[in-house]
């Protein structure tokens, strides 16, 4: 059976790790490569780098980042973040990443979408979706960092980046992202069941029970989740121990 | 051992190069017909579209050196597409001819019952006895890495060195005396992945 998938997220800065990580284990936690092989060898079904430098010119950093983490991380990682062109997808491509995410870019210029996907196979586009609820009970999606409300709601942008070919989802809920009180898990299903590819559920992960709600509830793939790990909280392992017991197919390592 | 990795300019080679050089070996990548020349195992770890990269190889000239290799039964490693072009066609490229090494179409899983495609994560792979050189040290069933919305629906199953179950059961690895090729990802699957990598070159030494 096809196990769902425990994603942890690094949020990259000039080519240090943001929003902290505690692993004692570790002598540099802004070392987004040391983290990553903690994240490796705690049994992590995927890694996901955020590079959120605010400079074009400080972005080849992570060119860098990428192609020592694949020299020692055999598992699949996403690089996302000021990603814009075919061209920035092939550089982060060849470096070792085995996806790459787009957000702004695909809302605003959405032909991105059906290039990559023909440029490198859908397999390889995964397309971010920020979506906060508004007052007509659905969800509108936002741009550059949730700053900018788009005309967009997000069940329909999730459908026609679909049908554009993109890979996958990932889905963000602006309202539950940060307070960790859980996901978002009507707005995760609706996704799921408008699309046919695969939805990551983000935002709100508090503890081991969100995560159980929204992978069965939400009907998502996998879930991503950052400070839940960074903070030493949980490791992967005692979550993937955790969803197991709860019948959610999980890969134990 | 001269390791050779087939590179048609589709795709990322480099966490293939990667996962050799954590077991201890250096792959060399095969750009031109005269890149088989002096290799001992040629590695094919293709992604990307059936048709396209029968195209492109064709354009670089390595189709017939490629097909000649596998003729003459020289050890082969083939991941993903290098696994689906083994077999005669693909319902992705309807007119496009395979390798034809194995019988068999490669086709499209459909999304019934709400099966998302790509078919993407880890799922448990059963190994077959016959192949246990191949997986010997592995649980089975394993966890490994998929990434593909198509399969090859294999016509000769005494070739078969495991299944995997997606919607329905489908063959998702083959073997032979010089060949194993498999439709997940070795080198995106951590350990599982370079255990395999290291029974492999096991077998071609």
């Amino acid at each position: 059976m096809l196990t769902k998938r425990i994603i942890p997220c690094l949020d990259v800065k000039e080519g240090r790790v943001v929003k902290g990580t505690q692993f004692l284990q570790l002598r540099d936690a802004g070392d987004p490569v040391e983290c990553a092989k903690i994240y490796n060898a705690q049994g992590a079904d995927e890694l996901v780098f955020l590079d959120i430098t605010a400079s074009h010119e400080k972005r080849k950093t992570m060119v860098d980042v990428v192609a020592r983490t694949a020299e020692s991380c055999f598992m699949p990682l996403t690089v996302g973040g000021g990603i814009r062109t075919v061209g920035d997808m092939r550089e982060m491509l060849l470096a070792g990443a085995d996806k790459v995410g787009i957000n702004t870019s695909a809302v605003t210029t959405p032909d991105v979408i059906d290039a990559a996907a023909e440029a490198f196979g859908c397999q390889c586009l995964v397309v971010a979706i920020d979506a906060k609820r508004n007052e007509r009970g659905s969800w509108t999606v936002y741009t550059h960092g949730g700053r900018t409300p788009t005309e967009l709601d997000a069940v329909e942008w999730a459908a026609e980046v679909c049908r554009r070919g993109a890979g996958e989802i990932l889905l963000t809920s602006m309202d539950s992202d940060g307070t960790k009180a859980g996901y978002d898990i009507a707005l995760t299903r609706a996704v799921s069941e408008a699309v046919t590819i695969p939805v990551i559920a983000s935002g709100g992960a508090g503890n081991m029970q969100h995560m159980a709600d929204v992978l069965s509830g939400g009907k998502a793939d996998a879930v991503l989740a950052a400070s839940i790990f960074h903070f030493g909280e949980y490791t992967v392992g005692d979550v993937k121990q955790f969803l197991s017991s709860q019948g959610v197919p999980m890969r134990l390592v | 051992m001269n390791l050779g990795v087939l590179d048609y300019g589709a795709g990322n080679l480099r966490s293939v190069l990667n996962a050799f050089k954590a077991i201890g070996h250096e792959a060399q990548l095969v750009t031109e017909p005269k890149g088989f020349e002096g290799l001992d195992v040629l590695v094919f770890p293709g992604q990307g579209a059936f048709g396209d990269s029968v195209r492109i190889i064709k354009e670089r000239l390595l189709w017939d050196p490629l097909k000649q290799w596998l003729k003459d039964e020289r050890p082969y490693l083939g991941f993903c597409l290098g696994y689906q072009l083994l077999f005669e066609a693909s319902e992705e490229s309807p007119g496009v001819e395979g390798l034809g090494v194995a019988p068999g179409i490669v086709r499209k899983f459909l999304p019934d019952h709400g099966l998302k495609i790509p078919h993407m994560g880890w799922n448990q792979v059963h190994w077959e006895e016959r192949g246990a050189k191949w997986w010997k040290g592995l649980p089975n069933p394993s966890y490994l890495y998929y990434v593909h919305s198509y399969y090859p629906d294999v016509a000769d199953k005494s070739l078969a060195l495991c299944t995997t179950t997606y919607g329905n059961e489908f063959t998702a690895g083959i073997c032979k005396d010089n060949l194993m090729a498999v439709q997940f990802h070795p080198e995106k699957s951590q350990d599982t992945g370079l255990t395999l990598l290291r029974n492999a070159v096991g077998v071609f030494a």
